[in-house]
């Protein structure tokens, strides 16, 4: 419990390790480190094993072949008799001392350790939450980019399209255009024809008026006054015969 | 790592009587002795330190190894509170 609280403020202090600056855990260097992994590995669930606090698991497993279960317990037992004999490990005031401070350690841990031990993986959750939120957020942002992106792919492809009803629109103006002009000329030219007819059949026209009267007045001043009188006469002539056969008709 | 030959067997595979050519063949410059106590901070640190879930062991080791040694250092002037004169 206690290393959790270590843990959460080890990495707090990961610059300056307990062996100086310059030196970076094995386990963070993964630029100097021969196998380096992209994605980081996630972290042991549990560390290694102790018994009672402080012997090592692999201290029992190593003498349990041997000696079985009891083996590291008697042998524990031997060493501090021996110890305590020889006084090599000396009874004095600090013995107490030590007894007093090993025995409120024991009771403090073993009765505030579950505690400590949930606040700290608390902790690490909520730090791990914040991350997994960022990543999360980045995700669903570089998604939402790749969406936008594919998107905009597609309206390219619809350009071209635009494009071509924009060229086709410009091809119809040129087109109408051309067509008014033609028809433009087409008008201005049959004008110019039309005066031209019309100048001949003036012209004729007067030839031809011209003609008659200048026969008519030919002929008129062709007729001799004698040659008037002769027709008078004839007229009258005529006249006097026609009269009779009339009155002769309507007598009869 | 650079400074550990891959011919160089680790203490566990040692036998008794190798372990004398086996001392003389390690590296004792600064720099071996300064890689040889990170290897082993590391180690230390990646197993029961840097974990989910660690357990009291982790730092209880350190201090135990810490009371122990501060005892052997100080046991020349411990001696003088014997009990007994000769065992």
């Amino acid at each position: 419990m206690l290393s959790r609280l270590v843990f959460v403020t080890a990495s707090g202090l990961k610059s300056s390790g307990p062996l100086g600056a310059g030196l970076v855990h094995a386990s963070r260097s993964l630029h100097t480190s021969s196998q380096s992994l992209a994605p980081v590995p996630p972290l042991p669930e549990k560390g290694g094993k102790v018994r009672h606090g402080i012997f090592p698991e692999e201290l029992f497993q190593l003498l349990y072949p041997k000696t079985g279960v009891t083996g590291p317990y008697m042998l524990g037992t031997g060493l501090l008799v021996y110890l305590l004999s020889k006084e090599i490990y000396v009874i004095n005031h600090e013995t107490f001392t030590a007894a007093a401070i090993g025995a409120v350690l024991i009771y403090g841990v073993k009765k505030f350790g579950p505690s400590v031990a949930a606040f700290a993986d608390k902790l690490n959750e909520e730090k791990v939450a914040k991350a997994q939120e960022v990543k999360d957020v980045a995700m669903t942002n570089l998604t939402q980019a790749i969406e936008n992106e594919k998107k905009e792919q597609w309206r390219v492809e619809g350009r071209g399209m635009l494009f071509d009803a924009k060229r086709n629109n410009v091809a119809m103006l040129l087109e109408t255009n051309y067509r008014e002009r033609l028809q433009m000329v087409t008008n201005e030219v049959k004008k110019r024809l039309d005066y031209q007819v019309a100048l001949q059949n003036l012209h004729r026209q007067m030839e031809k008026e011209h003609m008659v009267n200048w026969v008519e007045k030919s002929v008129v001043s062709s007729i001799t006054p004698q040659q008037e009188k002769e027709s008078i006469a004839k007229c009258i002539a005529d006249l006097k015969a026609l009269a009779k056969t009339t009155q002769a008709k309507a007598a009869v | 790592h650079s400074d550990r030959p891959s011919l160089i067997k680790r203490l566990m595979d040692v036998k008794l009587n190798q372990l004398g050519s086996w001392l003389g063949s390690r590296d004792f410059t600064p720099n071996g002795i300064i890689s040889a106590v990170r290897r082993g901070h590391d180690r230390y640190y990646n197993k029961y330190i840097n974990v989910k879930k660690g357990g009291i062991g982790g730092v209880a080791m350190l201090l135990a190894g810490y009371v122990v040694l501060s005892y052997v250092w100080e046991y020349d002037h411990i001696k003088h509170d014997r009990w007994r004169k000769y065992h």
